[in-house]
């Protein structure tokens, strides 16, 4: 199974778990349905896409509202403290909750005493929590912006906000980012850093950077770092090594991207419709059809 | 040029060297952090939202520094306003500044401002605001929602609907892009 953590920007939204199918630009959980538009219900929009395209069960949501108050997020933990043990979940992916380093740590420790320890990703909050608690290396995937990369690369910075300002959010400087990230031990085992060129690294080094198809307003939308996890997610349930799964991923979403013919105020919704004809292109060796212009 | 970049710095982060006579007021979460500050800076005191020491660091948090000798009178406003601290501590060590560099990119018709994780991208011409991105606190995906589709004028300010160090962080983007693109 695909476990997919994380909130839904409603104050109400009660505390469900179950599978979630996608109909049309809204998601389903049990009686419930949530528009995507970015954060979670993005990611799991993709991943159910890919999950589709591939004959995989679809992901298994906890979802939980929160509009940065923090308590749908603690609810959350709290629950996953209880009834992780028993979950057999081969994949899950962590995403937009609260940071909390009391609570992460807890999570973890719950996580160790599942039967089979899952391939763990995590992004958004949770990721902040994971750096903040020192435990980054439990994890085996990362999915940072620049911005949160030169988080990672500040061993001081409790959150992206206070990054300091000689670790600078440059993309020149993402190899050497990656590097001091590793050296304080403040990043997964790997790493897939989205920007207008996705560096996949582990300790080892870069591995592979992918930069095309390259769509510039494909950064101003709202959610394209969403898809790019929930692509990837839905690739290492599938059966991918981590390091191929974030190498496909990126492919795919930058020319799911691209056959959007985006713009700035292009909306990730647009951007998903076509992740089926770029997982087409990338894992059947279809004819480059992306080069198609636009205009 | 079509994608210009261009960093310019906050006027309002300055250095931090105010040890031994500036105390910092904790809240129990940053919304409070932000409604003390609207209060404190509207009745004219000199506060700055800073980042909090490690020994009182949980999470997403921001604390508020301010001058020591005046922490009975700001203390009475806070109460009368119903924002009490949770704790007021002196400042022993240097603080953490928030991120203070704007990155600008120019998409033509678009105006995209990053501040720290946060971006907002503007319709110059109509001053609509078409997208925000970036940020990993769950307040995100809800100052998204309301924010945009409407312009840099009717839109919520987030620091009055949002909770978390990302919706300040946006704050500070929709500050510069309303004085980007408003004043020209």
């Amino acid at each position: 199974m695909l476990a997919v953590i994380g909130t839904i920007p409603e104050e109400d939204f009660p505390l469900v778990e179950g599978k979630v199918i996608l109909e049309k630009d809204s998601i389903r959980i049990g009686e419930r349905q949530v528009p995507v538009s970015r954060g979670t219900p993005a990611l799991l929009a993709a991943a159910i896409k890919v999950c589709e395209v591939l004959n995989l069960p679809l992901p298994y949501g906890y979802l939980i509202g929160d509009i940065g108050m923090g308590r749908g997020s603690r609810r959350l933990y709290e629950y996953l403290v209880k009834n992780l043990p028993s979950n057999s979940s081969a994949v899950i992916t962590f995403h937009y909750l609260q940071p909390d380093v009391d609570l992460h740590n807890k999570v973890l420790f719950a996580v160790e005493e599942m039967a089979s320890r899952p391939i763990l990703i995590a992004d958004a909050g949770f990721m902040y929590a994971a750096k903040m608690s020192g435990e980054s290396e439990a994890y085996d995937l990362f999915t940072p912006d620049a911005g949160e990369l030169a988080f990672l690369a500040d061993e001081e910075a409790p959150h992206p906000f206070y990054t300091r300002g000689f670790i600078l959010h440059d993309e020149m400087r993402i190899p050497d980012l990656i590097t001091r990230a590793y050296d304080y031990n403040n990043a997964a085992r790997y790493l897939l850093v989205k920007g207008s060129r996705d560096h996949i690294a582990s300790r080892q080094g870069v591995h592979a950077v992918i930069d095309s198809p390259a769509d510039e307003a494909m950064e101003a939308i709202g959610g394209t770092g969403d898809t790019l996890t929930g692509i990837v997610s839905a690739l290492i349930f599938s059966g991918l090594e981590v390091l191929d799964a974030a190498v496909l991923g990126a492919r795919i979403n930058r020319i799911a991207g691209h056959y959007a013919c985006p713009t700035p105020a292009s909306q990730v919704s647009d951007v998903i419709a076509h992740i089926p004809e770029a997982m087409e292109e990338v894992l059947e060796g279809k004819k480059k059809r992306y080069e198609k212009s636009c205009l | 040029m079509f994608f210009k970049k261009k960093e310019s710095r906050s006027p309002a982060v300055k250095e931090n060297k105010k040890v031994g006579i500036r105390g910092i007021l904790v809240f129990e979460n940053t919304s409070e952090v932000i409604r003390a500050e609207n209060l404190l800076k509207s009745k004219g005191w000199k506060i700055r939202v800073m980042g909090p020491p490690p020994e009182i660091r949980s999470g997403c948090d921001l604390v508020i520094e301010f001058p020591l000798i005046e922490e009975l009178s700001i203390l009475r406003a806070l109460k009368e306003a119903d924002v009490p601290p949770l704790q007021v501590v002196p400042v022993n060590s240097p603080l953490l500044l928030p991120v203070d560099i704007f990155h600008h990119r120019d998409f033509g018709r678009y105006l995209m401002v990053r501040a720290a994780n946060m971006k907002l991208t503007v319709d110059k011409e109509t001053q609509l605001i078409v997208n925000v991105s970036g940020g990993g606190c769950p307040d995100v995906p809800y100052l998204a929602r309301e924010m945009v589709g409407k312009t840099l004028t009717d839109a919520p300010a987030p620091r009055e609907i949002g909770h978390t160090l990302c919706g300040y962080a946006l704050q500070l983007a929709y500050e510069e892009a309303k004085r980007k693109c408003l004043q020209s």
